[in-house]
């Protein structure tokens, strides 16, 4: 039973919050064309990491916003909690987010409007 | 499909060593039980095998087995990392069906049902297959609806499944609740007689003292900790006891699938979750068969010693730490009370959890990848036990022959790209 | 026990802790008794000398009490009757009251004549995993032994009466420090915590704190006997309003973060409970820091006969001695590898038995061995006993000389008649909550047990817990843990000394004797049992070992040692010594198994609390529900709703009210209450862009006062939900969705702007409960809202198709959307909340006039069915696109993206063999198709059939005046004309024709009524 630092509302039990799994999922923009099995890797495939993991959570019955949480899937230790579009801070949590083979995935970088590529960034979950 | 006979192999121990029997306990017992065998040997890992198994749960246990006794691969080696079924084949609720929606899923876990029947001779080891009978049950118009669906498939299908209204219900289940006025009333239910429940732990050891018999090395406390490779070709595996050399590795670690996959480079769309259990003190039998509902995630059965065993649905976060939340256990017994008011002053005895590894159409993958010899057998989410013979049995087909039998063919990890999904999960797919 | 037992006849004439003013009369097995208030129903029965009290689970053999407390494996009973009957409860912890009704368990018929002891006599054929190798030959019996299997097992039974009549609460608790275990260790950190002003909970399974010293005679502690020391300590507690003490309360599961769950028995101590309080209480509780202080357990000897009624624990001896004033036998034989047996050979000695001491030491010393010496009781150092006697209970004991390593019998065996047998093996800390909150242990291998060592949570273990028996350390470590604790969570404390202790020094080092010898050969011999409760055997595990069952948990589960309802609590380290004597090896080496939620068997009933019943889930209902009610109608449930089904009249038949009601809305109007849809307010700069990228369609130029029907997909292409948005403003949309997906809808609306589009100004607010909605539709509809008062012109041309108005009727202000799920020309109108019921009752009025019937979810779903318009989760499963529901038309080409839109240009989206949506008539107009019913193309092929795909809905249309249905088939659009057969569960075989989905009035010209 985490006890999790929701940045809005403060400690709450596990209970009050939904998890949405796998967090830095860039979205690929229909109007770029990538393959149907680089496309699977957006929709399907997922980071599972047996350690530290980044992932989303909403306080479901709460706040109902949406964070980012760097927790331990083993000791379920929660290192970091961070906005929503923010990158982690703590050096384990910035190796994991780097080290994704997503950063470098076609997926990826089909998430980007060539044209204003900051303004879709911003939005990165 | 579903209707093809699984070779089974040959039955019983043709290695050779003491078979199990009334006589042989009677003649043992004059001896005073000083002379039994051990039920598997502890080999140190020969330096090279034709195929290595990576997984000691039953699915890997059974892999190897239906490789030896189908395949004639004898040759072989499993590394457990642990004890042998220790992992999600000691830690279920043991229900057995086949009763599935889509027709892919019909003929793999009716594959499962037929090598059931019979797995205790196969392997001359009582895994105690209870076919006592699994009863769904819907608790609103659109359940009736969903089950009518399932049912109609079910039986083209092949596969026994019978409708019950909440007369017939209470008539075979006497302690259910079937007052309509309580807030998810059983309107009716769908029974598959040939479903049950069968002893988890001596699925595994039934598997290994057979599989052991027929000269496979099964290697316990053996940790692997890297995959070798010559260009996209497996070569061996780097284990805690060595370098184990082998042109085929079948992975078959349910709970670790991504771990494993990582050390190849390959990428899993699976989540590993817990998966929570508990059972109640052991009472006089009161409940004869195995029920399910999915509208409040709970299924429940009594084991032969008396014990309720319950089941609730998937924890909703990622871990490997076999430990769930409270919230789940506690949701599910309010269930389970509003179904069955004899469990409310009874009392809970061992709770645990278990890894499943879960896959986003909630079906398996069985699967060669792009390295060539190296197999994975993962993604059973909730039905991996009840799979465990026909998994084994497909999988073992996969590694001997390098290409998917007409039943693991749907399962492949391509599918994920081509969305040609098997989707047990979006058509309202019934827990396991 | 064979002549009947005079009043009390083993209660001493002094002592203990019982209130002899009270005398209590209670009943077992159906003959009467009398006890005291402050009895446990165990040291109740001892003091009557009842030692026989249950029967072993797999060989029915007579057991006694081991115990005084949650370890017993033996002592399990029956309590109650009726309703209230709960089976397997411990009598060393049930309370007596007057009139306490107890039955013993698993014999049958009786306790002195059990035929299940049969077992015990062909137990040499029942060795461990003994199912596993045989019941195999014929196959086709199994199942027969199996059912003979199954019901020989179970312990107790149920109560007769399922319906539990009593209560159960739940409650959240947050505190600075949760001490779990009130033994003087425990109160000591309690207090030391406290002191500082932090908020402290103390928990105890026990109706007293106080733990072991209850039951401990000469000890002095601050100058005071421990038990006065205790009082006083808890009074000091109890004074402070920060503390929250909890007898009766076992702290029974350790979870991430420091969640810990503990159940209080409120009132089952009660010969009368109070209508106000619950039975039991559930406790959940997040604690800043945890202190366990749980004490230990002290374990049994591995000899033959152990298991004998009248062989008990050496602390249980001495615990109903001095704490219950029962002296349990008047010839007792004392076995033990350490000192603290002495304790109680005084005790005894002192209650008047007649005592002998075999200690398996050959030389052990110390102040307790010379005071038992003074007090003139014999002891024989290096002996062991080897074997009790006795039917139904222990009458003579077999005692050797054993060598140093008591593995060997080295003399003449002595024979001594008796009627007690303590025995001690050392103890074991209780370390279950440390190791369930993954602490890890490490093996002492003088005090011969597992200790704690690193913990994971923001813990600290303390005492006999921490396996610091010596009572003087247990009080330093308190001190200190509490001292820490109460800084840890920011209180200002002081360390106090710990106070100061009289008791008489002995050792705590065991001699290591795990398995004592019995003269015969290995397997040979009476039994000697490792776990009681489950009838497991010294020799069981040494087959197992054999037979390579040699992991810890491979053992406990082929010998199902430790899995009995006192989950190993008495057995867990002989048996693990056993296995590592069997292998060779040393303890640690072997391990132990780890420790499980829960501590101690915890009820289901307080664990479900009150969310049973109505208060499970709650029910939604709509503001015009009580109309619905009085109208009789017949409810559905969809979702949390609770939606009007239909309004069946006196004498109708289902198929008899919906027929009339689809009627009446083609042929005059019908009124049906829409108010469960879900509907979102969606407001901001970028609304119309936002639903561009939701919807599969296009809404950037959708006219202000305009709806417009959209379909909103997942990304993988899926159709997910559906519905009619209005534009109320250029930068305000009404959303509405189906019933039963409108949270999921809010949330997922949430999740895109708040995680992929945070630069899109938009913000959403579910108004689902503030609007009441009634659909009217019919030809007759416009009439109706003209002579209810309506005040806006309801010509076509002024107000068309697909818009929006707002309006009064009758003096309500109202929110109009001509739409229609009908086809007919119909009207939804939106009503605040609160005006949901006049709004309702306004419309029938005026209606009646022209026959305006309401008309339920049935009806509705005839209706659109006619229409051919699909239902989410009825023609979709998740497992559905656009394309294959023939809805190509509502995806916008030109926009560069909507979600789902790429996942739709998988090639695999294009397969002509994907299932898409059909109209399909039954060759018999009068048969209805079964909803869910497969079709084939040649119903005579054999099982398994090729299927093309399933009915998803499928009625009797009153207006076409025959049966029609709609259903997803492979490749189904290119099937239009083919015929189809649907083989049915009752081996009728349905013949129907693949036609277009649209039933009725397929140009649509009824619209404008």
């Amino acid at each position: 039973m985490l006890l999790i630092d929701c940045p809005f509302c403060g400690p709450r039990d596990e209970s009050e919050f939904s998890c949405g799994g796998e967090a830095h999922i860039m979205r690929p923009l229909a109007e770029n064309s990538i393959t149907d099995a680089e496309f699977a890797d957006y929709l399907f495939m997922r980071d599972n990491p047996k350690g530290l993991f980044l992932e989303r959570w909403r306080h479901s019955t709460g706040c109902r916003r949406w964070f980012n949480v760097a927790r331990d899937t083993v000791s379920h230790e929660i290192i970091e909690i961070y906005a929503m579009g923010k990158s982690p801070r703590t050096a384990a949590a910035k190796a994991a987010f780097t080290s994704s083979w997503r950063r470098d995935s076609a997926a990826e970088k089909a998430a980007i409007k060539p044209v204003t590529p900051a303004k879709t960034r911003r939005g990165q979950s | 499909m579903a209707q093809n006979q699984p070779d089974r192999g040959q039955r019983g121990l043709p290695g050779g060593s003491p078979r199990y029997s009334g006589f042989a306990i009677a003649k043992q017992a004059m001896r005073y039980h000083q002379d039994w065998q051990r039920a598997w040997r502890a080999p140190d890992p020969k330096p090279a095998y034709d195929a290595v198994i990576i997984g000691g749960g039953g699915h890997g246990l059974a892999t190897a087995y239906y490789l030896a006794a189908v395949h004639g691969m004898t040759n072989i080696a499993v590394v457990e990392k642990g004890w042998i079924g220790g992992g999600n084949t000691g830690r279920n609720t043991t229900i057995i069906r086949s009763n599935y929606l889509w027709d892919e899923s019909a003929a793999i876990y009716e594959h499962s049902m037929k090598l059931w029947e019979g797995l205790s001779q196969d392997l001359n080891f009582n895994v105690m297959f209870s076919q006592r009978g699994v009863l769904t049950i819907a608790h609103s118009e659109h359940e009736l609806r969903e089950m009518s669906r399932r049912v109609h498939a079910i039986r083209l299908n092949g596969i026994d499944s019978d409708i019950l209204g909440p007369a017939e219900i209470k008539k075979f289940v006497p302690i259910i609740n079937i007052d309509q006025t309580i807030r998810y009333p059983v309107m009716g239910g769908f029974l598959q007689k040939r479903g049950g429940t069968a002893r988890h732990d001596a699925v595994a050891w039934g598997y290994a003292r057979a599989a052991d018999d027929l000269g496979v090395d099964i290697i316990q406390n053996c940790e692997v900790t890297g995959l070798r490779r010559r260009g996209r070709k497996i070569v061996g595996i780097e284990t805690s006891r060595g370098f184990i050399k082998t042109g085929k590795v079948g992975c078959v670690v349910a709970g670790h699938s991504s771990v494993i996959a990582a050390m190849a480079g390959i990428r899993l769309p699976i989540a590993s979750r817990p998966l929570q259990a508990l059972v109640s003190e052991p009472i006089k039998p009161v409940l004869d068969t195995v029920i399910m509902s999915n509208a409040v995630h709970m299924y429940i059965s009594q084991s032969d010693k008396g014990e309720m065993v319950l089941g609730a649905g998937v924890d909703k976060y990622n871990s490997y730490a076999q430990r769930g939340s409270f919230t789940v256990p506690e949701h599910m017994l309010s269930a389970a009370v509003e179904l069955f008011p004899v469990l409310s002053r009874l009392r809970m005895l061992r709770h645990w959890g278990g890894i499943v590894d879960t896959c986003p159409d909630a079906s398996p993958i069985i699967s060669k990848t792009d390295i060539e010899g190296l197999y994975f057998d993962c993604g059973w989410g909730t039905g991996g036990f009840k799979a465990t013979p026909g998994s084994g049995h497909v999988f073992a087909d996969l590694i001997a022959n390098d290409r998917p039998n007409a039943i693991a063919a749907p399962y492949t990890l391509d599918r994920f790209g081509t969305g040609l999904l098997i989707d047990e999960h979006g058509a309202a797919g019934v827990a396991h | 026990m064979s002549k009947r037992p005079s009043s009390q006849l083993r209660r001493l004439p002094k002592g203990g802790r019982i209130d002899r003013s009270q005398i209590v009369s209670f009943t077992f097995d159906g003959r009467t008794y009398q006890g005291h208030a402050g009895d446990t129903l165990a040291a109740a029965l001892l003091a009557n000398d009842v030692h026989l009290v249950g029967r072993s689970f797999k060989y029915h053999r007579p057991r006694g009490i081991l115990t005084a407390g949650v370890d017993e494996p033996n002592a399990l009973v029956r309590l109650g009757r009726g309703a209230h009957a709960e089976p397997n409860l411990r009598a060393t912890q049930i309370e007596l009251f007057d009139g306490l009704y107890a039955e013993s368990q698993n014999r049958i018929p009786s306790l002195k004549f059990d035929i299940g002891a049969v077992n015990s006599v062909l137990s040499r054929f029942f060795p461990a995993g003994f199912y596993y190798k045989t019941f195999m030959w014929p196959a086709s019996l199994w199942m027969t032994y199996e059912h003979v299997i199954r019901h020989a097992a179970g312990l107790g039974k149920a109560a007769d009466d399922h319906n539990d009549p009593d209560r159960y609460e739940r409650t959240h608790a947050h505190c600075d420090v949760l001490v779990a275990g009130g033994g003087v260790a425990g109160i000591m950190a309690a207090v030391s915590a406290a002191e500082s002003g932090a908020r402290v909970i103390l928990a105890d399974e026990q109706n007293e704190f106080g733990g072991w010293m209850l039951g401990e005679a000469g000890v002095e502690i601050d100058g005071k006997p421990a038990a006065d020391w205790v009082s006083t300590m808890v009074d000091k507690l109890a004074q402070m309003p920060h503390v929250t003490l909890l007898p009766r309360t076992t702290v029974f599961g350790y979870m991430d973060h420091n969640f810990l769950t503990l159940t209080e028995r409120v009132t089952d101590h009660m010969p009368s409970r109070p209508a106000h309080l619950p039975r039991q209480r559930l406790w959940k509780v997040r604690a800043k820091q945890v202190i366990l202080a749980q004490g230990a357990h002290e374990r049994p000897l591995v000899f033959a006969g152990n298991d004998l009624p009248g062989v008990m624990l050496s602390g249980a001896v001495r615990t109903y001695i001095n704490r219950y004033a029962v002296v349990p036998g008047q010839r007792a034989v004392i076995v033990t590898n350490n000192d603290d047996a002495y304790r109680t050979a005084l005790a005894l000695h002192d209650a008047g038995a007649h005592v002998i001491i075999a200690d398996l030491r050959a030389t052990a010393k110390g102040p307790l061995i010379t005071a038992a010496t003074a007090a003139g009781i014999e002891i024989l150092p290096g002996h062991a006993v080897i074997n009790a006697v006795g039917n139904l209970r222990v009458g003579r004991v077999e005692i050797a000389p054993v060598t140093a390593d008591a593995t060997a019998i080295s003399g003449d065996i002595i024979y001594r008649d008796c009627d007690l047998v303590a025995m001690s093996g050392g103890f074991s800390p209780a370390v279950h909550l440390h190791s369930q909150a993954r602490g890890k242990l490490q093996w002492d291998d003088k005090k011969l047990c597992f200790t704690p060592s690193t913990t994971h949570e923001p813990s600290v273990n303390i005492g006999a817990g921490n396996g610091s028996f010596e009572l003087a350390t247990a009080l330093r470590e308190a001190v200190r843990a509490g001292h820490q604790a109460a800084s840890l969570t920011g209180h200002r404390s002081s360390m106090a000394a710990a106070p100061a202790v009289v008791m008489t020094k002995q050792s705590w080092q065991p001699l290591a004797a795990w398995k004592l010898p019995n003269g015969h050969a290995a397997g040979k011999g009476p039994k000697a049992f490792v776990d009681f409760q489950n009838d497991v055997t010294a020799t069981d595990i040494g087959m197992a070992a054999r037979e390579g069952y040699q992991s810890v948990e491979h053992l406990k589960r082929y010998t199902t040692t430790g899995m009995g309802t006192d989950q190993g609590k008495t057995s867990n380290i002989n048996a693990l010594a056993i296995l590592a004597e069997a292998l060779g090896h040393d303890i640690p080496a072997v391990g132990t198994t780890t420790f499980r939620m829960p501590y101690s068997p915890a009820n289901i009933g307080a664990i479900a609390g009150r969310d049973i019943g109505a208060l499970f889930d709650p029910f939604r209902r709509t503001r015009m529900d009580a109309w619905h009610q009085a109208a009789g109608a017949t409810f559905e449930h969809v979702g949390q709703w609770m939606r009007a089904w239909y309004y069946p009249q006196p004498g109708e038949t289902m198929q008899q009210a919906v027929n009339r009601e689809v009627k009446a809305a083609r042929t005059t109007a019908g009124l049906l209450d829409a108010s469960t849809l879900g509907k979102i307010d969606i407001r901001g700069r970028d609304a119309a862009e936002f639903l561009n990228r939701i919807y599969t369609n296009s809404w950037q130029k959708l006219g202000i006062g305009r709806c417009r029907y959209g379909l909103m997909l997942k990304d993988d292409g899926m159709v997910m939900d559906d519905g009619v948005t209005t534009r109320l403003g250029d930068n305000h949309f009404h959303m509405t969705t189906t019933t039963g997906g409108a949270a999921a809808v809010l949330d997922w609306l949430e999740e895109w702007l708040q995680t992929e589009w945070p630069e899109l100004d938009v913000t959403l607010t579910s108004v689902t409960e503030q609007w009441a909605v009634a659909t009217l539709s019919g030809p007759k509809a416009a009439q109706i809202l003209q002579d209810a008062g309506i005040d806006i012109d309801l010509s076509p041309a002024s107000f068309p198709f697909m818009s929006m108005q707002d309006a009064h009727i009758g003096g309500l202000p109202v929110r109009i959307f001509r739409i229609s799920f009908t086809g007919e020309l119909s009207y939804e109108i939106n009503v605040a909340a609160r005006h949901g019921l006049a709004l309702w009752r306004l419309l029938m009025k005026h209606g009646a006039a022209h026959g305006l019937t309401p008309y339920g979810t049935e009806a509705m779903h005839v209706l659109r069915a006619e229409k051919g318009f699909i239902i989410v989760g009825q023609e979709t499963d998740g497992s559905v696109t656009p394309l294959d529901l023939g809805m190509g038309w509502i995806i916008a080409k030109s926009k560069p993206d909507f979600i789902g839109k790429r996942a739709l240009a998988r090639n695999s989206m294009g397969y002509e063999d994907r299932k898409q949506l059909v109209g399909l008539l039954c060759k018999d107009p009068e048969t209805v198709i079964p909803e869910g019913a497969h079709a084939v193309l040649d119903p005579s092929q054999p099982l398994p059939m090729d299927m093309l795909g399933q009915v998803t809905s499928s009625y009797f249309s009153p207006n076409l005046g025959r049966s029609i249905a709609m259903g997803l088939l492979k490749g189904g659009q290119a099937r239009k004309g083919q015929t189809v057969y649907f083989p049915l569960l009752d081996g009728r075989v349905l013949e129907a024709t693949v036609t277009d989905t649209v039933f009725f009035d397929p140009e649509g010209e009824r619209i404008n009524g």
